[in-house]
């Protein structure tokens, strides 16, 4: 099973840029997920910020269910420059990858809890960091993309794209830097605090 | 001292690099720097279980070396160790004396001799980078303080001008700048142009980089690389160039010209070289001295 945390409001407002559509997924049994404290957080978004929809739906990482359940909200997410996404880290990159051209930015940290973990038919995955990095990469998790997890670019193993774990594996790095590219939103890897990941905090720290 | 202070006199700085023995007799390694590295090249690279290939370690190796009046540069790798480990060897290096590092994020450990082994990578060669400043600063990466005068480092790092998406190594580049990154070596160059183009992009970080060289033994050993290593590219005419005169490729003279030259196309571009001889390290005097490199003044 996993938990999915929402990020601090002041994250989730530096990430709400121009005309911002908002997806939820309460998705599946395997995922807990804050509803009250989105939903909060979200009205008082909407009061000041343009959010032109909000869309609350259920397994948004299987991308054919996605497709079909935002089709008639399409209007909406061609014209927003931001989408909102609060699910576990796999909806979020399904959601990056489904629209490639558009800031897609997670408002979620996931973390592990002992039991079932969630069927994912899929080729992204999610390493339940605690601290998602997905909105400094483009929507593809490092964790999982990269052989080595790294969180502060690519190693010196890659060639022709490919990772130096294995040759028919695309290199998660350049993935992430060419999408970031496309994105024009290279500045996204000039921080000056190195990120240094913190495994002291792979499980949730339950609110009071 | 600091190879840092070398760059800062506008020395052209010379290093090359010796790998520890799969084994603690290490007669040979002392013995082959005196004779060939000792007046040739400022400091010497100790690999850190390269290749992820498991041998006695860098530290220790470091300490040999300059206990035999070297000036050693400990490589430390981030494929074997925590932060905590990390961290107490940079102290132990301190306290031994060794003040010259070149941070690595190191290969994968299925590439080595021990495939089983646990691959760490808990911190990368930026994280690495900025813990050995936070304890600089004498502080470890968690914020608590250090004891003592805090020790002080030339801290060192990679980089691949060859590399087929220099873009991305670029903007590694500057991350690990910004971490506090004050060298840099690079991939082994067969491409001059590339890395001229290459270091006109880096001069803006103003970092010294050292052109690095991987003598060319034979054509087999280029494919190889061409195949497998990553930001290595050994061009077609170079090729051709081992396979014309096999006899004079078999005694090494080939690829001892083919080094001399890079360096002289190359020295006007960047601050020093490193030469990775890998088992090699009789040829360094004559490359050096082809390439018009005199002996170093100590
Ligand atoms: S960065 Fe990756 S592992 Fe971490 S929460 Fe996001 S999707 Fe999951
Ligand atoms: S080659 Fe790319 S995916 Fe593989 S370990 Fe290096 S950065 Fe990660």
């Amino acid at each position: 099973m996993l938990i999915t945390q929402l990020k601090s409001k002041e994250t989730i407002e530096s990430l709400a840029e121009g005309k911002i559509v908002i997806i939820n997924c309460h998705g599946c049994k395997e995922v807990y997920f804050a509803e009250h404290e989105a939903d909060e957080l979200q009205k008082e978004l909407a009061a000041s910020k343009e959010v032109t929809q909000i869309i609350t739906t259920d397994y948004i990482c299987n991308p054919d269910n996605l497709k079909l359940q935002l089709k008639k909200h399409m209007d909406k997410i061609n014209a927003a420059d931001t989408i909102l996404v609060f699910s576990c880290g796999v909806g979020i990159q399904t959601v990056a990858a489904q629209f490639e051209d558009k800031h897609v930015y997670s408002c979620c940290d996931t973390y592990p809890l002992p039991g079932f973990q969630g069927v994912t038919p899929l080729n992204v995955d999610c390493g339940q960091c605690g601290e998602c990095y997905l909105n400094g990469t483009g929507g593809i998790c490092p964790i999982t993309a990269c052989s080595k997890s790294l969180v502060n670019g690519q190693c010196g193993g890659a060639k022709n794209g490919k990772c130096e774990v294995d040759k028919d594996m695309e290199c998660g790095w350049e993935r992430i830097y060419r999408k970031l590219e496309k994105l024009n939103k290279l500045d996204a890897m000039k921080y000056d605090a190195p990120k240094v990941r913190n495994f002291g905090i792979s499980e949730i720290q339950t609110a009071e | 001292m600091r190879i840092t202070e070398l760059f800062q006199r506008d020395e052209f700085v010379l290093t090359a690099e010796v790998g520890p023995p799969k084994g603690v007799e290490i007669d040979h390694l002392i013995k082959d720097a005196h004779e060939y590295l000792k007046t040739r090249v400022h400091a010497l690279n100790v690999t850190d279980n390269q290749s992820s290939v498991m041998r006695t370690g860098s530290l220790a190796t470091c300490k040999v070396l300059k206990d035999e009046g070297l000036l050693p540069i400990f490589q430390i790798t981030c494929r074997d160790r925590n932060r905590i480990a990390l961290q107490s060897d940079v102290l132990s290096a301190a306290l031994l004396g060794i003040e010259n590092l070149l941070l690595l994020t190191g290969d994968y450990t299925t590439l080595g001799d021990n495939p089983q082994a646990k691959p760490v990578f808990d911190l990368d060669s930026v994280s690495l980078i900025h813990a050995v400043k936070r304890l600089e600063e004498g502080f470890d990466l968690a914020g608590n303080a250090v004891d003592g005068a805090p020790p002080k480092f030339a801290k060192g790092a990679v980089v691949s001008p060859c590399s087929d998406s220099v873009d991305v190594q670029l903007a590694k580049m500057e991350a690990k700048v910004k971490a506090g990154c004050e060298y840099f070596q690079t991939q082994g160059v067969y491409e001059p142009e590339k890395f001229i183009k290459f270091m006109e992009q880096a001069k803006q970080f103003g970092v010294p980089v050292q052109l690095g060289l991987i003598i060319p033994k034979n054509v087999g050993m280029c494919r190889y690389m061409n195949a497998n290593v990553a930001g290595v590219h050994v061009p077609d005419d170079m090729i051709e160039e081992l396979k014309a005169d096999k006899e004079k490729t078999k005694a090494g003279d080939t690829g001892v010209e083919i080094c001399a030259r890079l360096i002289k196309e190359c020295k006007d571009y960047c601050q020093g070289v490193h030469i990775m001889s890998l088992g090699w390290e009789n040829r360094i005097p004559e490359i050096l001295d082809m390439a018009g490199i005199a002996p170093v003044s100590k």
